[in-house]
């Protein structure tokens, strides 16, 4: 084991999709990820998001001159690819297509049956699971009768039965309605605080990436940038191009700019603008 | 085409065991040539409303009137070919129904239903595709081959090409990136004021209904909860957030305001009308003319 | 259209039917159907008709919905009852032309055939409506797990039986989802000559292949993520119990056969 306090370390990822031309989908990517952190991912489609994530979890035929993945001190090989997948749960972006079981139940039951967990054990673990995502009331439901957010839910619950130490969202709420949006991303944050997990968000929402520690921007197969929330929205309008939306507040300077108003340079959340501008409201 | 609809209901599998209410007292009038957005939760009824515009269903009671075409619950199946033609429908995912061999058959595939020449139907084509903002050479490549966000044009062209009066937009922006949703919105709008397309758009994204729509339809529980223009509908921001409804973020950002102690005749919908409510109630000396 | 799909449609419930363990109702149900074969002469027909009777009563689901079972097989039935009664001889005749003929024993076989198939689709509908298509699943893979012996995958095939239920409504939903939209480009389905109905399965048919493989893909994907390597060495969260119920189930249906053997001609 090496320094635990680094979940993830990525040195020198390259790939390249069989049987595709032109520029490779990832492109010398180093990474590290500190244990306990919210990383969110952003860029515009096709910039290589998903396929990093889907590299972190061994899903991808990677070959040695690929570069090198650690994942909690493991490296990523074809012999110890299970032990990594037991460290990640991954929640992917469509509802429908990664429920395997019949009934709620079942589907959180399904990666305990794959690690041939006793059944006295998964009956505990589906119920705490189903609780923490407090979708226990719907443990015999099956999938056509219920919500896209409440499919979501029952994914992460299959996910923490398992007690991995990271979550991947890969573009898991982009197919959701607001409702449901709220619903997962809430759930994903109140996990992370119990359970020190490492949270890695593919997203386009500007909320989840506000809600990150870090946003790291990925532009055809490379990092471009890497920094807080706060530094990453000072972009303002450039950040359509990178994949998300301009916050509200970065939308309201530009536009008290237009009006000849000098407003600060630095990133203001909606509490601080709202304070700013408060504050200058009462020296009239 | 004005569309009306007076006292509708309807119900799923009627008459069955599993029959269940999905509209009722549906009381509601489209104006030709306006955008009109339909918010409300999933299962408000959004899409059973939609479909009762081009007959793909039929009232269980009550009327709906299409410009001359009525449709009762006695219409026959047969015979809506002109009204499908007229109110052109882009579903959610509407990349799902692609299925020709190439881009230009496939946008072709509408308007030869509706009877049009092959060799129409191809100049039809490539019209639309660059209307959606493609370039020609797509036109002979098979559309499984394209980006999501291409075949979304594609499919959206398809509807297109069939020169309908009315456009029936199901959440076209799901899914996509933040500046493909833009592109898609870009394009509804210019197809609503130069074409001028009557334009109807089920959204959750309240941005959109505050900066496109001229006419707003809340749905609630399988009715109209509340109708009327965006900006004296999101005036209850207490009401839509109660229903988890969201209001436009400069609505909400003004509200927060308000309550801090700025005044504001009536809330704004738009960062630009907030911006410039703003400007009057902030000191002199804080706004500097630039000198660009 | 998927309305008239009363097969295979399960009606949540807490009846005694309904807490049988789905093994012993799916291999009572096989059974039944085999001992029809024994009824031969009214009292027979009567005993099974009352059996039946009484287990669709303790279903506790009404009656409607097993006549409505029925109601799609209803040209079957005529046609097989027709073709009894016009071609039996024995008995009184009452009317012929040619080889067509009315007989005593001909309107007793085609009664008997009527209630043969009311009979066998009663109890299946009865076995549909009260199982979840899953515990049928899983009655099949408890039923065929002796074949492991010779190397068949009960395992994974038990699994791709679980998965390809639980898709039936997303793909039942994808299918009405793409009509609608295709119906909305001018497409008339279940319109006009064979010819041009055959063509009009073409948009709704491509557009459910790529999706379904889509959905293949995905899943793959996320089975793999969560650690799926195959049947071996898994554990199983579903098991299934034989109640007491059970027992006097079988019972119950050995002395429905002693009656059956005791009072056929």
């Amino acid at each position: 084991m090496t320094d635990v306090t680094k979940i993830i370390e990525v040195e020198h990822l390259n790939f390249r999709y069989p049987q595709t031309e032109g520029r490779p989908a990832l492109n010398d990517v180093n990474l590290t990820i500190e244990q306990g952190e919210w990383v969110a991912i952003i860029g515009h489609n096709g910039s290589g998001k998903s396929t990093l994530a889907k590299s972190l979890d061994g899903l991808l035929p990677l070959t040695p001159d690929s570069g090198t993945i650690r994942v909690a001190g493991i490296t990523l090989s074809e012999d110890n690819v299970w032990n990594i997948r037991r460290q990640i749960g991954m929640v992917f972006q469509n509802p429908d297509n990664q429920f395997v079981g019949a009934t709620v139940e079942d589907d959180v039951a399904f990666g305990l049956e794959n690690i041939g967990l006793p059944r006295e054990e998964m009956l505990t673990r589906v119920h705490a699971a189903l609780k923490r995502v407090r979708m226990l009331e719907f443990a015999d439901r099956e999938p056509a009768r219920l919500s896209g957010g409440q499919k979501q839910r029952v994914a992460i619950a299959g996910i923490i039965a398992l007690q991995p130490q990271i979550i991947i969202l890969d573009e898991s709420t982009s197919m959701l309605d607001p409702t449901g949006r709220i619903e997962v991303l809430e759930t994903v944050r109140e996990l992370k605080e119990q359970a020190n997990l490492t949270v890695i968000s593919i997203t386009h929402d500007i909320d989840e990436a506000a809600n990150a520690n870090r946003i790291i921007i990925l532009d055809d197969g490379e990092i471009k940038e890497s920094g807080t929330p706060a530094e990453i929205f000072q972009y303002g309008e450039r950040l359509i191009e990178l994949g998300l939306d301009v916050p509200y507040a970065e939308r309201l300077k530009a536009a008290l700019r237009r009006q000849n108003l000098v407003v600060p340079q630095q990133y203001l959340t909606e509490e601080g603008l709202v304070d700013w501008l408060w504050t200058l409201h009462s020296k009239m | 085409m004005d569309i009306t609809f007076k006292d509708v209901d309807y119900t799923y599998q009627a008459g069955t065991p599993f029959e269940s209410q999905a509209l009722h007292d549906i009381n509601l009038t489209i104006a030709d040539h306006s955008f009109t957005a339909i918010i409300g939760h999933t299962g408000s009824g959004k899409s059973t409303l939609v479909q009762h515009l081009n007959a793909l269903l039929k009232p269980t009671s009550g009327t709906v009137t299409i410009g001359e075409r009525k449709i009762t619950p006695e219409t026959n199946n047969k015979h809506l070919k002109p009204l499908r033609q007229k109110v052109g429908m882009v579903f959610q995912f509407p990349e799902s129904q692609l299925f020709e061999e190439t881009v230009a058959k496939d946008i072709a595939f509408g308007p030869m239903n509706f009877g049009m020449s092959a060799e129409d139907a191809a100049k039809k084509a490539a019209e639309m595709l660059n209307l959606v903002g493609l370039p020609a050479d797509l036109l002979e490549r098979s559309p499984f081959d394209l980006s999501g966000g291409q075949m979304r044009r594609v499919a959206i062209a398809g509807v297109l090409a069939m020169t309908p009066e009315v456009l029936v937009l199901d959440e076209p922006t799901a899914g996509l990136d933040p500046a493909g949703r833009r592109e898609i919105m870009g394009m509804v709008t210019q197809l609503h004021e130069k074409q001028h397309l009557t334009v109807i758009l089920i959204t959750h994204h309240m941005e959109d209904v505050a900066s496109y729509a001229d006419h707003v339809v809340v749905m609630e529980h399988g009715t109209i909860a509340k109708v009327g223009k965006p900006s004296d509908v999101f005036q209850d921001v207490a009401w839509l957030q109660e229903r988890q409804l969201g209001v436009p973020e400069t609505t909400e950002f003004a509200a927060r305001l308000q309550k801090q102690g700025f005044h504001f005749d009536r809330l704004p919908l738009t960062e630009v009308e907030l911006a410039a409510a703003l400007l009057p109630q902030l000191p002199r000396e804080a706004v500097q003319p630039h000198d660009e | 259209m998927m309305n008239k799909l009363l097969l295979g449609r399960f009606i949540p419930g807490h009846s005694l039917v309904h807490r049988l363990d789905p093994r012993s109702k799916l291999l009572l149900s096989f059974y039944y159907i085999g001992i029809i074969f024994l009824a031969n002469n009214w009292q027979t027909y009567l005993v099974l008709f009352l059996f039946t009777i009484l287990a669709v009563r303790l279903s506790e689901i009404k009656m409607s919905f097993f006549i409505r079972g029925v109601r799609p097989l209803i040209w079957l039935i005529l046609f097989t009852v027709l073709l009894q009664v016009f071609f039996t001889r024995g008995g009184t005749t009452y009317w012929s032309w040619g080889p067509i003929v009315l007989s005593q024993f001909g309107i007793v076989n085609g009664i008997y055939i009527f209630m043969r198939f009311v009979l066998i689709i009663f109890m299946s509908t009865l076995l549909t409506l009260t199982t979840p298509p899953l515990s049928l699943a899983d009655a099949i893979e408890a039923i065929l797990k002796p074949l492991r012996v010779v190397h068949f995958p009960v395992y994974e095939v038990a699994l791709m039986l679980s998965i390809a239920l639980r898709f039936v409504p997303t793909l039942m939903d994808e299918t009405e989802k793409i009509m609608n939209a295709q119906r909305a480009r001018g497409v008339d389905f279940g319109e006009g000559n064979l010819f041009q109905q055959m063509r009009a399965v073409v948009p709704l048919l491509i557009p459910l292949f790529v999706s379904s493989f889509n959905r293949a893909e995905d899943l793959a994907t996320a089975m793999e993520a969560r650690g799926y390597q195959g049947g071996e060495g898994r554990s199983k969260y579903r098991v299934l119990v034989w109640h007491a119920i059970d027992s006097w189930s079988v019972v119950g249906f050995a002395i429905l056969t002693v009656i059956l053997i005791w009072l056929r001609a």
